[in-house]
């Protein structure tokens, strides 16, 4: 789960890492709250929206009068975002949070994620901030430095200060920085994060080191653990089906094209979508049901496949395991008669009792073809949609 | 022959009074599974289903002389519970949670260092399977055959869909792994295929991988230096968009880095069949044995 840029200063905040407060602003209306709050400017208003490369998008403005900043904000509030991390649509500016403008003498760039290859988190940082790290990884991969971190002996200080030393920031201030990367680590392993990253990170004109921006994503597994930030999800800034799946245990992608597809399993499902593409049509989602698929999750999933008016056939492809074939099949039946489905269906169903499903399926008034393979489920439902077999 | 599981292998389950840990602690009975007793704090000194209870894992292993474990412990305990389970000197966990926290993983990975002996395969996962032997896990026994192909994956039906083809082609499996979706997992793709590669009665390799990270590629490298079977695969994840979490936590393309091409690129350099439809992993299991290692597998029906 992401989190908004003004959401994160709060943690940061309780964390004790140094950030500029601000206020959010939803209407224009609700300007003068902030130059009540933060008189004189100027200010920076910033885009509140879970996508990076605000600032380059034209996302985050300056203003340093009062007439200056109800400009910037009615320019940026209600605004299309198109960065690289939106995707070519963009994301519409709901809110933007407006903090007073520091100046400042130097950019880094800090995060702390997880590294797979080492099974430990690592911290990352760059005397070379303000860019987006992984333009830097690719450009100049050199100049960022990496502390790979024991998790169970935690960051030390030490190592903070050798950090601090090593991207050259001010020597009398390496208390203080090490004590930022120490709360950052210690703000990741408490609240189970994904990801925890400022950039910029700045060295003000008297030394002290500062939080420009903020950037937080809770580990969903780790969210089940701190229930009190489940509320903090914004559902303007997450596909309104992929929500709705969850609810119900599903998990839910919406791809572009127009084959809806449902499976059980996360790996099946996303051999599926490959099949699909494989011989020339396209998945309009990932759809996993479950090792469990039962009823009331399958009508479910029929249900949003079929809110996406893009999709025009669907395929079913369901491994019976544990699960037995002929309780899915009953489940298909019940969930595709409740739902009035009459796209054209294709039913591909192996594993445990699928003789006994087959003739479940046979018998009902259901109108599907049914496949024998994954590869000629995928074939006939490209047909179905309209497709060519490649 | 086989590799981590063989049917003198005496197994408890950690959370055997749950539904699901109970449900799939009678089906291992019933494939043949030498099913010792199980665990659930609390309840220790009564039973359920014919299976002993303990308390705790270290009890269970004085009692029944247990060496393997199969945990199904809800996610924010299953950590502890895989600990546990090395402390008593368990040598090899098994453990089907999905959904434990990173960051638990990333700590239990590194205080396991301190126990040598004792092999995590998990978590997220349908466990491990030697047909005619015994399993443990959730994987339905009967789609499987015994015979010589190793299979190692990172799902659960994919890995059953593998199965099921080389079933169909009247070949049988030595061993089955299925290691976990989560992006940090105890037993990895190379540890698998060193232990294949070393087990007499494998004769060739089905790997499955999927999208995020990079043991796939690290997997390829051995393959390269010091495979000496045949080794067919397929790649679960091509039409993944950047960023998006597909179902598994382990299965996320970030920062362009961890996609399917890319992987698919690494194994065929490294001589690996590469089935390009999941349909077609029987079938480049054929070509692999043929010793057609280079290049592109037909897929079937295509």
């Amino acid at each position: 789960m992401k989190l908004h840029e003004y959401q994160a200063k709060e943690l940061f905040a309780k964390y004790g890492l140094p950030v500029t407060p601000g206020v959010v602003v939803k209407h224009l209306s609700e300007i003068e709250e902030a130059i009540l709050k933060f008189p004189g400017g100027p200010w920076v208003v910033k885009a509140q929206i879970h996508a990076g490369g605000r600032g380059k998008a034209g996302g985050v403005k300056l203003a340093k009068t009062e007439t200056e900043l109800h400009q910037k904000a009615s320019d940026i509030l209600g605004m299309t975002l198109i960065s690289p991390q939106t995707g070519p649509q963009g994301r519409l500016v709901k809110k933007i949070f407006i903090t007073p403008a520091i100046d400042f003498e130097k950019e880094l760039y800090v995060s702390v994620v997880l590294d797979r290859g080492s099974r430990c988190p690592v911290l990352l940082a760059s005397a070379e901030g303000g860019t987006e790290i992984e333009e830097l990884a690719v450009t100049k991969p050199q100049a960022i430095l990496k502390v790979i971190i024991d998790p169970v002996e935690g960051l030390q200080a030490y190592q903070a200060r050798q950090l601090h030393l090593d991207l050259g920031l001010p020597k009398e201030k390496v208390n203080q920085g090490a004590k930022i990367f120490q709360d950052m680590y210690r703000m990741f392993m408490d609240l189970d994060l994904s990801l925890i990253e400022v950039n910029p990170l700045v060295v003000l004109k008297n030394g002290d080191i500062h939080c420009l921006d903020a950037k937080v994503s809770f580990e969903d597994n780790g969210l089940a653990r701190h229930k009190e930030y489940a509320s903090w999800r914004d559902p303007d800034e997450e596909d309104a089906r992929e929500l709705e799946a969850a609810e119900f245990g599903l998990s839910y992608i919406s791809l572009d094209g127009n084959i809806g597809c449902l499976v059980n399993g996360a790996g099946l499902a996303m051999a599926t979508a490959d099949a699909i593409q494989h011989f020339g049509g396209m998945p309009a989602n990932f759809l996993d049901v479950g090792g469990g698929a039962s009823t009331k999750a399958v009508t479910a999933a029929f249900k949003i496949i079929l809110s996406d008016s893009r999709v025009k056939a669907i395929l079913v492809n369901i491994f019976g395991g544990i699960m037995k074939c002929d309780v899915i099949a009953q489940g298909i039946m019940d969930a595709a008669m409740e739902v009035g489905l009459k796209l054209p269906l294709v039913i591909r169903l192996e594993g445990t009792n699928v003789e006994k499903g087959k003739e479940l399926l046979a018998q009902s008034e259901l109108k599907y073809a049914f496949a024998s393979s994954m590869d000629e489920a995928a074939q006939t439902v490209v047909k179905a949609a309209g497709g060519t077999i490649l | 022959m086989s590799i981590y599981l063989d049917k003198e292998a005496k197994v408890i389950c950690q959370g055997i009074t749950g539904s699901a840990g109970l449900f799939h602690s009678k089906a291992c009975r019933e494939y043949g599974t030498k099913l010792v007793g199980g665990v659930t704090p609390g309840k220790g000194g009564s039973e359920v289903e014919g299976f002993k209870v303990f308390d705790t894992v270290a009890d269970a292993v004085k009692k029944t002389g247990a060496n393997t474990t199969m945990i199904f412990v809800p996610a924010l305990f299953a950590a502890d519970a895989i600990l546990e389970a090395a402390a008593a000197g368990i040598q090899l966990i098994v453990c089907i949670t999905e959904g434990i926290p990173a960051n638990d993983m990333s700590r239990t990975m590194k205080l396991l260092k301190q126990y040598p002996q004792t092999r995590l395969i998990g978590p997220n996962c349908p466990g491990i399977i030697t047909p005619g032997e015994a399993k443990v896990g959730i994987m339905p026994g009967y789609i499987h055959k015994p015979g010589k192909i190793g299979i190692v994956s990172r799902s659960g039906t994919l890995t059953y869909e593998a199965v099921w083809q080389v079933t169909q082609l009247g070949l049988g499996q030595s061993t089955c792994i299925g290691i976990g979706g989560d992006p940090i997992v105890g037993t990895t793709h190379l540890d698998a295929l060193e232990a294949f590669n070393k087990d007499k009665a494998t004769q060739a390799i089905i790997m499955i991988g999927e999208i995020g990270g990079t043991a796939e590629e690290e997997a390829a490298q051995f393959v390269k230096k010091e495979m000496k079977k045949p080794v067919a695969a397929f790649i679960a994840g091509m039409t993944a968009p950047p960023g998006k979490r597909m179902g598994h936590a382990g299965a996320i393309v970030s920062g362009g880095k961890g996609t399917a091409k890319e992987k698919i690129a690494a194994l065929e350099a490294a001589g690996i069949t590469v089935a390009q439809s999941p349909g077609g992993i029987g079938n480049a299991l054929v070509e692999a044995l043929k010793g057609k290692k280079k290049g592109k597998a037909k897929s079937s029906g295509k």
